[in-house]
């Protein structure tokens, strides 16, 4: 029997995930993880919500850290969608979307300091980028009929609300509302390089080992997700985004000679400034480029390719826990609420979680992004799976799975997981920060040592990296005729 | 000084010709009838016509309509006068319509028997209401020359005529395509019929009636 596409492709994923686990290192090397595990469980089950000293402003400045940086990022990134025929606002947007929130704001934090702005800059430069491309999508759907009938002389603004912004309302909020979503979670992990969202708080509490506090911060961040649909809601949004920037706290004052520093000088390679010309110049890049940025580029896609194969075998195992097809109504709702936890926690909190239970190895993270992604894939292949009409007298079970269900979501879900790949590989190379040797360790390292050049250099190639996987991603599907239209789901 | 005169004019898709070559002209007072078998070039005329005439104020309705199904039937008809507005009073319409604006636009709805639907949005009518509403448009628009493809097709009866009756009311000239042959003598001046893409018929309309008027299909 002769395998086809899609199988062949699978496969050569497998084994080179294969290699990449034999390749890496994966150790516990805790003491005692099952122990910590134990406790952190206990924390959720018996948490303790009088210990934060201040949880209502943890909670406070995470909501309007999102608010402020998503409204932001939604001017700025409808401005861009409206130049978007230029290929030079595309490429802007392209490369701005592919450096992570968490690098644009170590960026911020060495020239604004923990100043607000630096928080607000770090969601709303990412976003902007994201809005664009998706806004300018929404826009290019919309049927340009109503423009044809409009009177010849009608001015471009408002030829463009009337006749095309208005039909795509509907979508831009229903798009916007969701990014909304990913903001509170970028938001939350911005905590963990210092700005006073949730992520603060939980890394002192774990670094304290309270974790009865690490519960209750938890516990509260689902709800707020959880009940999103119900307190944000298109009448009072204006309201929210009016008030947001006056509750962002007012951090520390920003030293304008650091701005103009870091900018003019930190992040001038070493050898320009001190005049040694191209040739130092590139020898400088040369050393950077193997000792760090190989290594860093190496570690990155193994733990990128075990992590993508990890969280499609994950997805495929738990998408008949909400589909109609296995699980009757009470076990359908358990099975929601678990698929949200897990996609509702972002990779950065799992992998530092897991990696304060397990100690340092590859291991946290992969098992981090494979729940969080394995998650989001898990859900939105349960719902196409309910649309799915089985003839009444189909087989059930196992039988069922292998040659109702899984024969007809494979394209889909190879379609999803290849859009995610992009995304996996740009939370690989952050969860570094952390600590594991990928792209993110060696940026993290040059701050640490205030080598800024070195860091943009490497922060720089990870964009391209990130670029340049989402065009092979794009190429795949194509090859496969794999198409999905969930190229919006992306955070 | 309005002119509207096509001289040769010709119409391709792709590489095959569609329509044409043909030459006529619109004097004030006309009102012409385009009919024919449907695939004959009536719409593909209009089109023609709207995109060489751009220079003049036209108005145009075409089958589709071009309405916007979410916003309201006060706006879509709004949108036919945007360009006598700056683009800060068109905005602030949108959030909140103008006393001045709304009472005019309410009374043309009546005219055309969907006042009370002023605040619907589009999308939640039916396709006879869609079709009122866009003649409302365009008769709020104004201008010198209209061009509707099948501007009646979804309404019955008296409806039909009443709104046959605003709209060549409301322009000097119009270009109608039409399927109607009785609506067709009974409001145009001028019946131009068309098979394969070339004029096979031009006449006053008070020259023919409907039974001579079945050779063309």
């Amino acid at each position: 029997m002769p395998f086809r596409a899609t199988t062949r492709v699978t496969l050569g994923f497998i084994l080179l995930a294969l290699a990449c686990l034999l390749l890496g290192d994966f150790e516990i090397s805790a003491h005692d993880p099952w122990r910590s595990l134990g406790q952190l469980f206990l924390g959720l089950l018996q948490p303790d919500f009088t210990s934060v000293d201040s949880l209502g402003e943890a909670l406070l400045r995470t909501v309007a850290f999102a608010f402020v940086g998503v409204g932001v990022g939604a001017l700025a990134g409808m401005g861009l969608a409206l130049l978007f025929h230029h290929w030079w606002v595309r490429t802007f947007s392209a490369f701005i979307r592919a450096i992570h929130e968490l690098f644009w704001a170590l960026i911020f934090l060495q020239s604004f300091g923990l100043h607000p702005v630096t928080g607000v800059l770090a969601i709303a430069i990412p976003y902007a980028g994201i809005f664009a491309k998706v806004y300018a999508e929404i826009l290019d759907e919309t049927d340009p009929l109503p423009a044809v009938v409009l009177p010849r002389r009608a001015g471009r603004l408002s030829r463009l609300v009337y006749a095309r912004v208005s039909q795509a309302w509907p979508h831009l909020v229903s798009y916007t509302a969701y990014r909304l979503e990913c903001g509170l979670r970028s938001s939350a992990v911005l905590g963990f390089v210092g700005m006073p969202t949730i992520g603060y708080h939980l890394m002192a509490a774990f670094a304290q080992g309270h974790y009865a506090t690490v519960g209750a911060l938890l516990l509260t961040f689902y709800v707020l997700i959880g009940t999103l649909r119900w307190w944000v809601r298109p009448k009072v949004l204006p309201f929210y985004l009016l008030v947001a920037p006056f509750l962002l706290g007012t951090g520390l004052p920003i030293m304008w000679s650091n701005v103009t520093r870091f900018f003019t000088e930190d992040i001038v390679p070493t050898p320009l400034k001190r005049g040694e010309g191209l040739e130092g110049l590139w020898e400088w890049f040369a050393q950077l480029f193997v000792n760090q940025a190989l290594p860093g580029i190496w570690n990155t896609l193994l733990l990128t390719q075990l992590a993508l194969v990890a969280t499609g075998a994950l997805a495929l195992l738990l998408f008949p826990l909400i589909s109609r097809h296995f699980t009757n109504r009470p076990g359908g709702v358990l099975g929601h609420v678990v698929l949200v936890v897990m996609r509702s926690t972002p990779e950065y909190m799992l992998a530092f979680i897991l990696l304060q239970l397990w100690g340092p190895s590859m291991l946290p993270a992969v098992v981090a992004l494979a729940l969080h992604n394995g998650g989001i894939i898990a859900h939105l292949i349960g719902r196409r799976s309910n649309e799915i009409l089985l003839r009444q007298d189909a087989p059930r079970g196992v039988n069922r799975y292998t040659f109702e269900l899984v024969p007809r979501l494979y394209g889909p879900f190879l379609a999803l997981l290849f859009y995610r790949w992009e995304i996996i590989l740009r939370e690989t190379a952050i969860l570094g920060i952390l600590g594991i040797a990928t792209l993110g360790f060696y940026v993290d390292t040059a701050i640490q040592e205030i080598r800024f050049d070195r860091a943009m250099v490497l922060i720089l190639i990870t964009a391209l990296i990130n670029i340049g996987v989402d065009v092979l991603a794009r190429r795949l599907r194509g090859r496969l005729r794999l198409r999905h239209g969930v190229n919006r789901q992306r955070c | 000084m309005s002119d509207f005169v096509l001289q040769d004019a010709e119409a391709h898709y792709g590489a095959t010709r569609v329509l044409g070559p043909l030459s006529m002209g619109i004097e004030p007072g006309e009102h012409v009838a385009l009919i024919g078998k449907s695939g004959a070039g009536k719409s593909t005329l209009l089109s023609l016509m709207y995109d060489r005439w751009q220079a003049q104020p036209v108005a145009l309705m075409p089958q589709a309509l071009g309405l916007v199904d979410t916003l309201s039937v006060f706006h879509n008809v709004y949108m036919g006068r945007l360009d006598r507005h700056r683009w800060w009073r068109n905005l602030a319409t949108l959030a909140r319509p103008f006393r001045r604006d709304v009472d005019e636009i309410a009374a043309l709805l009546d005219e055309v028997g969907i006042g009370e639907k002023r605040w619907t949005p589009c999308g939640e009518l039916s396709g006879g209401q869609r079709q009122r509403v866009a003649a409302a448009r365009v008769l709020y628009q104004q201008g010198a020359l209209l061009l509707a493809d099948e501007p009646v097709s979804a309404l019955d009866g008296p409806q039909a005529s009443s709104l046959m009756g605003k709209l060549t009311q409301g322009y000097p000239r119009s270009v109608l395509a039409m399927h109607d042959l009785d609506l067709a003598l009974g409001f145009c001046t001028r019946i131009v019929g068309l098979r394969d893409g070339a004029v096979v018929l031009d006449a006053p309309s008070n020259t023919l009636d409907s039974a001579s008027l079945q050779d063309l299909y």
